[in-house]
């Protein structure tokens, strides 16, 4: 077993904003608290590269005037997750080798590297990285713009911002009020031929919300639900 | 091995073809039937609607085959050594009782009429001239008048809805002028519109196109089937291709075959079990199939003896098994000899994407919301000046867009894809993107084929099956002369901008294309051209029978379960009123 690992954040850290817990509980913290600090537990990650990547993430969806980022988002706490489960260790990817890390591009990752691996490699190089002002983190990401692991970070960024909060991220459906998507509701019977060219917003809904009383079974979870 | 007593028929795979063919089996005929199928059951209305998850089920692909467990390799020529699909992205075959046709997004047009005379058809309009080198396209054995009773008799099974074009010559304002003369309505009225099938209905108007509603196998009135199975009308969800239809709206084969099969006492379901061979006798010129191996849920090795044998695990596994069990001769392109593994095809797409200056609400939507024109279809056009032969669909569709997906696609002005510029125009844009589709024939070629890969194994040691496939000069030519097409509906429908689609280049597996591959096992008129007669009778083993798409020559533009069930039930009806009064040849 490995030594227990939580992600800390200060209020001072993260503003007024929404930090998303594994309890599934929502803590405000607003700039006018006493930096206040709040410990996530980590399945994967270590604290430190759930730091770098944190940092990292907002880089790429940052927190600005038009709206919160991938921070705000619990966007960390999804890849945490996605790395700990089936994902993570490539459970349901073709392994067998021989592998060919330079096949033309059209062929897809042909490399040995699990995600684990990816991300564990991808964030030892940005060591530091959490430390820097925006603008050198900016060009950071320049230099790795074009790496397999950027590829992967900037995918499961998306991913953490805009997936069911089940899985962790999108906290309080922060990403998909960003670009009005209402979730997965059962029906538009009576809208679907209305509204025409008029922006038509329901509330978003989750999955726990439109199933009330249901467990779920996050892909992320299998390894958990096969032991137990 | 463990040898069970012998049964009258087995079929290997429990997707659309196999679960109709063990209907049909089980409703007319005392025989006893066992349905092997490798994945497990279906998912229950309550998981189906868990699945409204774009994470789990579009991104992970999580009810779709495991490739952990068996996947495909890939290469663009023989010259090429083949490297595996390591995470389904370009295509998305199922697994499990009901196979992709528990994800699918349901569309279900017929192929033009002249699809199965392709090559004949071709060179009498045009000469021989006209046939692309090096392409190996050919006729199918039937015709449209064999084929057009049974698309009328599976359109009254699954619950299909459109606006008829031509009923026996007929010609009706309003449906596809172009459509092949059908012998029926379609069972439905078309589903509700969504605002872009306004938009793209005016467009093609104002062009002087022929748009009409899409044909969906979706239900959009409280639907009763041929065989009494009631289900509900479409709710519009948006999450419907790669999703399971959570009301039962959509036909799946477990809401419209497996409640029948339920009831049957001679059909028997194995479920986790994967065949590995099919046994037969290789001395006898006209030989016979004598059962399967498979190891069954607990890893156990099976013999199942048959007097009859249905081979329906979709294009990859039909071809696979024939060749790991030698029922027949391997396809070699060198000398264009054999025919296991000849004609792969795939499906042309390819869309034009506009930004609007109105949000379009594009949640909303799914199978059934949608507009098409067949003006550029097969061979509506003249293709006399052109450098390429057939086409394809164009279409406006509002089928449900999601966001881990749908985000990020931003006009040319924006540079970088991360960061707060890019996050504030994906943001801005987010719900004013559509445009026009096209989705058009691959034809076949002696190049693109399948054969069994010399390196790559699946769990038990047997050889993945390696495909050879690359896009053509046919199909660059074809799509060079669609996009400023595509560009100038998409226009006409309000787009302030266009990108630029993409033209084709070599074949990609990190993109997805769409789940229609087709060839292998293809059917034909006669044994040195195909693995199957007419009636998907293998020609040399009379007691199997291989269903689905990899009995298609080629490819027609239309999605292909429309015509993998009409040939099927073609197929169940010989095999009924004939084969079993009499087994042998049936050609």
């Amino acid at each position: 077993m490995r030594r227990r690992q939580f992600l800390v954040l200060t209020g001072a850290s993260i503003g007024g904003t929404i930090v998303y817990s594994l309890d599934r509980r929502f803590s405000m913290l607003s700039s006018q608290e006493k930096p206040k600090t709040i410990r996530i537990p980590l399945r994967f990650l270590t604290e430190n590269e759930a730091l770098i990547l944190t940092a990292a993430v907002s880089r790429i969806f940052p927190n600005d005037e038009s709206g919160p980022g991938a921070k705000e988002a619990g966007v960390t706490i999804f890849i945490d997750r996605q790395l700990a489960g089936p994902w993570g260790r490539d459970a349901h990817r073709y392994t067998h080798g021989p592998f060919a890390e330079d096949a033309p591009p059209e062929f897809g990752y042909q490399g040995k590297a699990t995600p684990r691996e990816m991300y564990r490699a991808g964030l030892k190089d940005l060591a530091g990285f959490d430390r820097l002002s925006p603008e050198e983190q900016d060009k950071k990401l320049e230099q790795i713009e074009k790496t397999p692991f950027f590829a992967l970070l900037h995918k499961n960024t998306l991913e953490g911002m805009f997936s069911d909060p089940v899985h962790g991220g999108n906290v309080d459906m922060i990403g998909w009020q960003l670009v009005g998507f209402p979730g997965p509701r059962m029906s538009y019977a009576e809208d679907i031929d209305k509204h025409f060219g008029e922006a038509f917003r329901p509330k978003p809904m989750s999955l726990a919300e439109i199933m009330p009383g249901r467990k779920l079974h996050p892909f992320e979870d299998e390894d958990n639900e096969k032991s137990s | 091995m463990k040898s069970l007593p012998s049964v009258d028929v087995v079929i290997i795979g429990g997707g659309w073809s196999g679960l109709l063919m063990a209907k049909e089996l089980g409703a007319r005929t005392p025989l006893s039937v066992v349905m092997l199928e490798r994945g497990g059951k279906p998912r229950t209305m309550a998981e189906l609607a868990e699945g409204m998850d774009e994470l789990d089920y579009y991104s992970r692909t999580r009810a779709q085959q495991d490739c952990s467990q068996e996947t495909v390799t890939i290469r663009h020529s023989a010259a090429d050594n083949a490297l595996p699909i390591r995470q389904l992205v370009n295509f998305l075959p199922g697994t499990g009782i009901g196979g992709s046709g528990e994800h699918w997004g349901a569309a279900y047009p017929r192929l033009q009429h002249d699809m199965f005379e392709l090559r004949s058809k071709t060179i009498e309009r045009y000469g021989a001239k006209k046939i692309p080198q090096n392409s190996s396209v050919q006729d199918w054995g039937v015709t449209w008048a064999d084929v057009e009773p049974y698309y009328a008799r599976m359109e009254k099974l699954l619950g299909v809805c459109g606006k008829a074009g031509n009923i026996d010559g007929k010609m009706l304002e309003g449906g596809d002028p172009f459509e092949g003369p059908r012998s029926t309505d379609f069972p439905m009225p078309p589903g509700k519109r969504a605002y872009i099938c306004d938009l793209f209905e005016d467009a093609a108007k104002k062009l002087g196109y022929h748009p009409f509603p899409t044909s969906s196998a979706i239900n959009t009135v409280t639907f009763k089937n041929s065989e009494g199975i009631v289900r509900p009308a479409c709710f519009y969800c948006g999450y419907c291709g790669f999703y399971g239809c959570m009301v039962g709206a959509k036909a799946h084969p477990s809401n419209t075959l497996l409640p029948i099969i339920h009831k049957q006492k001679t059909v028997t379901i194995r479920t986790g079990s994967t065949v590995r061979r099919i046994l037969h006798d290789t001395s006898a010129k006209n030989g016979k199939v004598s059962g399967v191996t498979y190891i069954d849920a607990t890893g156990e090795e099976i013999f199942q003896p048959a007097d009859l044998v249905f081979l329906s695990s979709w294009t990859f596994n039909n071809t696979r098994l024939l060749l790991l069990s030698g029922a027949g001769d391997a396809y070699d392109p060198a000398s264009g000899k054999g025919t296991i593994g000849r004609n792969l095809t795939h499906q042309v797409q390819v869309s034009a994407q506009g930004f609007f200056a109105r949000p379009l609400n594009r949640f909303m939507g799914g199978g059934t919301t949608g507009m098409r024109m067949s003006d550029f279809e097969g061979d509506v056009f003249d293709h006399s000046s052109l450098s390429f032969i057939r086409g394809g669909s164009m279409s406006g569709l509002a089928g449900g867009a999601q966001p881990i997906t749908a985000f990020g696609v931003v006009p040319s002005s924006v540079k970088r894809r991360w960061g707060s510029e890019w996050k504030k125009a994906s943001m801005e844009y987010y719900d004013r993107i559509a445009g026009a589709g096209f989705t058009g024939e691959h034809i076949a070629y002696k190049t693109n084929f399948m054969d069994l890969d010399p390196v790559y194994k699946d769990r038990f040691g047997d050889p993945l099956i390696r495909l050879t496939i690359d896009w053509n000069d046919n199909e660059r030519n074809m799509v060079d002369f669609m996009i400023p097409k595509l560009m100038e509906l998409t226009k006409a429908m309000g787009a302030t901008e266009v990108i630029q689609p993409q033209r084709v280049g070599h074949y990609t597996t990190t993109r997805y294309q769409t789940t229609h591959v087709q060839g292998g096992t293809i059917m034909a008129g006669s044994p040195d051209q195909g693995v199957l007669n007419p009636y998907l009778q293998h020609w040399q083993y009379s007691n199997l029978f291989v269903l689905g798409a990899s009995a298609f020559p080629q490819q027609g533009s239309a999605n292909p379960t429309s015509t993998i069930l009409a040939l099927t039930q073609r197929t169940a009806d010989a095999v009924v009123d004939r084969y079993l009064k009499k087994p042998g040849p049936l050609v």
